[in-house]
């Protein structure tokens, strides 16, 4: 287990090891969102209620499920930085920011576009949607923070702690629907009972959950590679790395 | 297909202009989150590559003038 921890610290091993991750992950997530999207929108039969517009659940729901469940990968990326002090945890926290941060504003702009014919508004400052809203600005704070040190070490503990301390928000926001009734009705996936959603809609439903938690992947391991080529620029590995590339780039060329 | 013609699926019953625009925005998302860690990539290639190929050259005018001294 232990050279399995010492290999994930090492940064020309990660880089290559999500480089050939990538090479089949990016397409799954493409096709999936593909197919996943084009079921939910033209294939899957309308709502008895509220008609179209719940097509917007097969972005909203998928969109918000993993911003949270991004913020738990973030926030214990944080505790390992913290704990163990390792560089590439400081580097897993910061690349999850601002996938987070996207999914998080994509599940409140889809939440509000769905408000406006189904609650008869864009916005309501219920638990729910407000607890989702400071979300996104913990994810924005850690992209904000990161950019306030000069000092990269200081800026990574700093980030840490605010990331664990966030996750208090994260059982607020699970909870919300149960523990205030609002306009934001209850989950309808059920993991201990039946899902009260009708399997035709369910079923692209969770393909989608499944294609965004692929594309959170997809873009972790991207801004992770993009992040480890910038904090090791000056090291021999990232330079062999280059000039390996700009010769093929050159032989390819002639 | 729940739609039968381009129109009706445009229309939705009214609320195509609500589902499109959320799926058109989530397009755009999904492009921002896998191609903009890519371009900064390849970004921050071509700024090592130039830094790389300065270094190179100003050796090699370092070990040319060196030459022309002991000359």
């Amino acid at each position: 287990m232990w050279t399995w921890f010492h290999k994930f610290g090492s940064p020309p091993w990660l880089y290559s090891i999500a480089g050939s991750i990538l090479r089949w992950l990016v397409p799954i997530t493409v096709i999936l969102l593909a197919v996943g999207a084009v079921w939910g929108l033209l294939y899957a039969p309308p709502d008895f209620r509220q008609g179209n517009s719940y097509r917007i659940m097969f972005v909203h729901v998928p969109a918000s499920v993993v911003a949270l469940a991004g913020y738990y990968v973030m926030a214990t990326a944080g505790a390992v930085s913290l704990i163990w002090r390792m560089k590439m945890a400081d580097i897993a926290l910061r690349s999850c920011a601002p996938i987070g941060a996207m999914l998080t504003f994509l599940g409140l702009l889809s939440g509000a576009v769905w408000g406006k014919p189904t609650w008869g508004t864009w916005w309501v400052w219920d638990a729910r949607v407000t607890s989702m809203l400071v979300l996104f600005f913990l994810y924005v704070g850690i992209i904000a923070l990161y950019e306030a040190f000069d000092n990269e070490e200081l800026a990574g503990k700093a980030c840490a702690v605010l990331s664990l301390v966030g996750t208090v928000n994260i059982p607020i926001i699970y909870k919300s629907v149960d523990w205030w009734y609002s306009l934001h009705q209850p989950a309808s996936i059920k993991f201990t009972e039946d899902s009260t959603m009708d399997g035709s809609m369910l079923r692209p439903l969770l393909l989608m959950i499944v294609a965004f938690y692929c594309l959170f992947a997809s873009s972790l391991l991207l801004y992770m590679r993009s992040e480890i080529l910038r904090r090791e620029s000056s090291t021999n590995w990232v330079r062999k790395l280059v000039l390996a590339k700009a010769g093929q780039g050159s032989a390819n060329a002639v | 297909m729940q739609f039968d013609t381009v129109a009706e699926a445009l229309n939705m019953a009214g609320h195509g202009a609500y589902v499109w625009s959320v799926y058109g925005v989530s397009l755009v998302a999904v492009t921002v989150l896998l191609l903009g860690p890519v371009l900064r990539s390849r970004r921050l290639q071509r700024q090592q590559l130039a830094l790389l190929r300065s270094e190179l050259a100003r050796q090699q005018r370092a070990s040319q003038s060196n030459a022309e001294g002991e000359e």
